[in-house]
């Protein structure tokens, strides 16, 4: 309702020689997230295979694709919770392989789950204040003796989880129980959730699911929001064509965990293959 | 709603740790009182120690069952291991004859020794099991804590034959304890045990370990190094019980493997259960009761095990969560709804104003 940001800045896309679409602001920077035939099989069944992609440090990216192609796959390869079979992910250049997902996190990869996993019983802030818990840099002896750094930490703490809650103007139910939360709040949450641990990409798992068509759009503005003022590139998985196709810059389309098609969202909408594995249906 | 609450009263934090002390201390002087007037007789205040080292005990396993959010049920394991070490050392120093001289305050470093040691042991002891423990979760976590419980014991009955000298004198218990636990000591640690516990609780590290129970998952997806803090909250319980063990037997005098069977494990399981997983108040609570009530009822003692199963399974089918769930009391925050509602009218009136 607060948000200012009504006008989205208009990026042109440019293709690199790594066939990936990146946006023309970051095309000097190497890509912060860079995946290099990427494939994962669970016992004879190859649930991905030979994916690439290359998201800008700034860019806002899609992936989409029909239900079971892999989406959902695709990002937990990304923060580990599967570790690949074959191919590589290089975050900000660093090669992720044989890190832990919580190892993948301290390199800047946050993410929200498309069956919400918020920590249910505990306050709004307290989840927001997990997320921060590696900003606050009191130990164990600090917190059990209260020595200043245990309190400047929490307060720093408390302030930057409640700038954070007013992002989605959250910040009057942070003593509310989480999973108490409505549907949409929670999916908010998670997202602020994620954005504590200061990420430099950050991986929405179908963030409009179960929202209605204001609530999305409010989304949609949110997310170009969080992209410019924490200057993090965001990849979002998404089934809401409205607001893939209104706020991505790249679009990456899976099915049977192959890509099929990327590019812009008008190339994507064009794209043939697409529209037969995915928007055909729509079409018709 | 919410900014009409701001505008409420709050108790500022410093104050709040002054009024947990005045009640902590209104306390004791209301034990120290009654059992100075005779009211308390010495049979009551032996079972008030008692009490003090359930609540220990509770409120330890609370922090691996109710926060952490595993199932351990060899916490009895701990106990003796605290138990045997503190009834070991205190009986190698010249303790005792400091004791029977009448002379406590000269024995008091060796006691804080006793149990600053017993704590270290047992602490050790909870990383040994704990890391290779922790990566089992649920029924299997159970298993394996319930059998280290009893190589505990087993280890504590046989050991001298092995070692080829009395080291804990086996089957036939380690007596000649110095009786060192009096009510005071036991009031000290009860505090101190649920003080660290609630410092650990409300700082990060405590919000850590409430995260791997709530999404073990999303925990590790912010960054939360989940075996660490499993590993840790693991150590604090099995330090706390050590204590408590050692806290038992400079009660008791003597030690006997058997009393650390599987059931005393049940038995402080118990106790968690039924106050409520994840509250400090309910494991104070439902530890009291639960050492009180078997004395009361000294005639039908037998039926203990069935009172205890049956009021279990009452518990889950009625209410699974505990006695008082996951509700933590907070004299403050009583206060602040007290003072709030009395002065309600006129912070009504005054809202304009912006009082704090």
């Amino acid at each position: 309702m607060s948000n200012t940001n009504k006008k989205r800045p208009a990026t042109k896309l440019v293709p690199v020689p790594s066939t990936n679409i990146i946006p023309e602001r970051d095309i000097n920077k190497s890509p912060i997230l860079e995946a290099r035939h990427l494939g994962i099989d669970f016992g004879g069944l190859t649930a991905v295979d030979d994916f690439n992609m290359a998201i800008g440090r700034t860019e806002i990216a899609g992936l989409i694709g029909p239900n079971g192609a892999g989406k959902t796959t695709v990002f937990n390869l990304l923060t580990k919770v599967y570790h690949p079979t074959r191919g590589s992910i290089l975050m900000d250049g660093r090669d992720t392989a044989g890190k832990s997902t919580i190892q993948v996190s301290h390199m800047g990869i946050a993410r929200t789950f498309q069956n919400i996993r918020l920590f249910r019983e505990l306050t709004v802030l307290d989840n927001v204040l997990i997320g921060l818990h590696h900003e606050m840099d009191y130990r164990l002896p600090g917190a059990i003796f209260r020595l200043p750094t245990f309190w400047r930490g929490e307060r720093i703490a408390k302030e930057r989880a409640r700038e954070l809650l007013s992002i989605f103007d959250m910040q009057d139910m942070a003593s509310h129980q989480a999973g108490s939360l409505p549907y949409g709040a929670q999916r908010r949450l998670e997202i602020v959730r994620a954005l504590a641990t200061g990420p430099s990409l950050l991986l929405l798992d179908e963030p409009a699911a179960g929202m209605n068509p204001s609530e999305t759009a409010e989304l949609m503005e949110n997310i170009v929001k969080i992209r410019d003022t924490f200057k993090i590139a965001i990849m979002l998985i998404e089934h809401d064509m409205n607001l893939v196709m209104g706020i991505c810059e790249g679009i990456c389309v899976l099915n049977f965990g192959r890509i099929i098609a990327k590019g812009t969202p008008d190339d994507i909408q064009a794209n043939p293959a697409v529209i037969e594995a995915y928007l055909g249906k729509k079409e018709d | 709603m919410n900014a009409k609450q701001n505008k409420l009263i709050r108790i500022p934090m410093p104050l709040r740790y002054l009024i947990n002390l005045a009640l902590i201390l209104a306390l004791w002087g209301v034990f120290t009182g009654l059992m100075g007037a005779g009211v308390i007789t010495n049979y009551w205040s032996g079972i008030l120690i008692m009490v003090g080292v359930n609540i220990i005990l509770a409120v330890s396993l609370n922090i691996a069952t109710g926060y952490l959010g595993q199932l351990p049920l060899g916490h009895a394991g701990f106990m003796a291991v605290g138990a045997y070490t503190g009834g070991i050392f205190i009986k190698s120093t010249p303790a005792a004859d400091l004791l029977k001289a009448g002379n406590a305050a000269a024995c008091l470093p060796y006691i804080i020794a006793a149990l600053l040691l017993s704590a270290v042991v047992a602490g050790i002891f909870g990383l040994i099991i704990g890391i290779p423990a922790l990566r089992l979760r649920g029924d299997y976590l159970a298993i394996i804590t319930l059998g280290f419980g009893e190589i505990i014991r087993v280890v504590l009955t046989n050991i001298d034959s092995l070692l080829g000298f009395k080291f804990t004198f086996g089957a036939a218990g380690l007596k000649r304890i110095p009786k060192f636990s009096g009510f005071h000591l036991v009031f000290v640690c009860v505090v101190l045990s649920c003080m660290l516990i609630h410092m650990i609780m409300k700082s990060r590290h405590g919000r850590a370990i409430l995260s791997i129970r709530e999404n073990e998952i999303a925990a590790e997806s912010v960054g939360i190094n989940t075996t660490y803090y499993k590993t840790m909250a693991f150590v604090v319980s099995a330090m706390l019980a050590g204590v408590a063990g050692c806290l038992y037997a400079g009660y008791l005098g003597s030690l006997y493997p058997a009393t650390f069977r599987f059931m005393k494990s049940i038995e402080i399981l118990v106790m968690v259960v039924l106050g409520g997983m994840g509250s400090m108040l309910g494991s104070i609570l439902s530890a009291t009761v639960l050492t009180i009530l078997p004395e009361l009822l000294r005639s039908v003692a037998d039926y203990r095990m069935v009172a205890y199963s049956l009021a279990l399974v009452l518990m889950m089918i009625f209410r699974p969560k505990g006695l008082l769930g996951s509700y933590d009391f907070s004299m403050s925050r009583l206060l602040e709804k007290a003072l709030n509602t009395l002065f309600h009218r006129n912070a009504k009136t005054e809202k304009g104003g912006g009082a704090q």
